[in-house]
């Protein structure tokens, strides 16, 4: 690996730290898994308060509608908050530069997958597979457009009837891509065990890392700040 | 090597706002540089969102009629989840709402009357039934078209109760327990209001409000309140539920709450 003049030193070398056991590389940093734990809540409280408003059995079953709408408009309107206070970790935003950043290794991981291509090396991939990138990317606007569209329908008086209505149209159907998708998201994580040990504990198994994520390079520049 | 000396500068492949200068330059392999395709997705997605603003009253027209189309020839059900895929939608306030039928359902008139009553499901029925099929207008935006409901007149269960003089309104409340409604004297007289006992031809089911509910034709359909169990007049009129809550108390569909539907009378 390449020094530049901001990383040179010991600790610029791919060896794990100790804190790692043997065999394991670290993935996550505490502030990384942290946001993304909080997220998960807020995002799950506002996906079952939304399931218990709109489908019909569970509207029934559940009622209290006063009460879930209550639940339902605060945790989507939170669910920005643990990223955006994330931000303050180095680790966090070196991830999300990651994520922001397409190369032309990630063109060939997208050609591969809709080829179906699942030959060894076919699928190269940094720390991010391209899908992840695009799901993380796809994920947040659409939590904006949710927030966006889910305000001007809460704030009844803020904007003329036209717009209610054409907001309860765009939440409604986002709502159900937005759903989908995060089904697939959890689909995958619940398909790869190490994948979710990653987010759970930190770190992932030397092979998994290899297999799943030949260029990365674990023990980058945001090593230190992330216990 | 937190610290990233000033000469570092930023990655050679884009404009300096692409992150943090402190987050340094690429030494990690292939990850970190590239198109900022991320943030081409994000803002997309924003784009897409305000584009859906803009022409969701064309789609929303277009999605409805074939929507309406294949939900008629839909035997699962399935596309009554979808937005705007119609129908009723199943609104309660209450945690849970007790079934009731011939039975033990009970319907009690009080206050300011000559004869308070309580009517059973039997002496409803056994009463001169109006029926009547007109539009149901919610005010979240949902409209079910020509939707037939049956039931006896509310003048003339207030008739039959006596009203009083000085009597200016009628509160219903419900057996959720938790529900309650409201019209002024004059409103409720209406020829269509009833004390629904029908809907489209067959009893009112339980997630309907049966088996007795209010129905006002003319109004937002919050006002057709569920699962009723008293009438009680009253000198003055006294917000209901969601009224209390901010919606208007004259509900008149195209006339209230600051929405311009079509009148559903």
């Amino acid at each position: 690996m390449t020094s530049t003049p901001g990383s040179a030193g010991p600790m610029a070398a791919t060896t794990p730290p100790p804190s790692e056991p043997a065999g394991r590389v670290h993935r996550f940093a505490r502030p990384v898994r942290l946001v993304h734990r909080a997220t998960a809540a807020l995002m799950l409280l506002c996906v079952a308060s939304a399931a218990c408003l709109y489908v019909p059995q569970l509207a029934e079953l559940v009622g209290r509608r006063h009460l879930v709408v209550t639940v339902h408009e605060w945790s989507g309107l939170l669910i920005p908050v643990p990223l955006l206070a994330g931000l303050a970790a180095r680790s966090l935003r070196a991830d999300l530069r990651r994520l922001n950043r397409f190369g032309a290794h990630d063109r060939r991981w997208l050609r591969a997958v809709l080829r179906r291509d699942r030959r060894p090396g076919a699928r190269p991939a940094g720390k991010f597979n391209a899908g992840q990138k695009l799901y993380a990317a796809w994920i947040a606007g659409a939590v904006l457009v949710m927030a966006g569209t889910g305000l001007l329908m809460w704030f009844t008086g803020f904007a003329p009837l036209v717009w209610r209505t054409a907001a309860t149209f765009v939440h409604d159907w986002l709502a159900l891509a937005a759903g989908l998708v995060l089904a697939g998201h959890v689909a995958m994580a619940y398909a790869d065990p190490e994948a979710r040990r990653g987010m759970r504990s930190g770190s992932v198994g030397g092979e998994w890392a290899r297999r799943e994520h030949p260029l990365w390079v674990p023990g980058g520049r945001d090593r230190l700040d992330d216990q | 090597m937190n610290s990233s000396p000033p000469d570092d500068g930023p990655p050679d492949d884009g404009p300096p706002d692409d992150g943090p200068p402190d987050d340094g330059p690429p030494d990690d392999g292939p990850d970190g540089v590239g198109a900022p395709v991320g943030r081409r997705v994000v803002l997309g997605m924003l784009g897409l969102g305000a584009a859906g603003l803009v022409a969701a009253p064309v789609l929303q027209r277009t999605l409805e009629s074939g929507l309406g189309a294949v939900a008629g020839k839909d035997p699962t059900g399935l596309t009554g989840l979808l937005p705007n895929g119609g129908g009723f939608r199943y609104y309660s306030v209450a945690s849970s709402v007790p079934a009731k039928g011939a039975a033990d359902y009970r319907l009690r008139i009080d206050g300011l009357v000559d004869r308070p009553a309580t009517y059973t499901l039997d002496t409803l029925r056994r009463m001169e039934q109006t029926r009547i099929v007109r539009d149901v207008q919610c005010v979240t935006g949902w409209r079910v078209p020509e939707t037939a409901f049956e039931g006896v007149r509310l003048s003339a269960l207030l008739d039959a109760a006596g009203v009083r003089s000085g009597a200016k309104a009628v509160r219903f409340t419900c057996f959720d327990g938790t529900y309650s409604e409201s019209l002024t004297l004059a409103q409720a007289r209406r020829a269509d209001v009833l004390v629904a006992l029908r809907m489209d031809d067959g009893p009112v089911s339980h997630a309907h409000g049966g088996p007795v509910r209010l129905y006002v034709a003319p109004m937002y359909f919050y006002k057709s309140a569920k699962w009723l169990s008293g009438i009680t007049v009253t000198d003055s009129v006294r917000p209901g539920y969601w009224e209390k809550l901010g919606y208007d108390v004259d509900a008149w569909v195209g006339r209230s709450n600051g929405r311009d539907d079509a009148p559903t009378v």
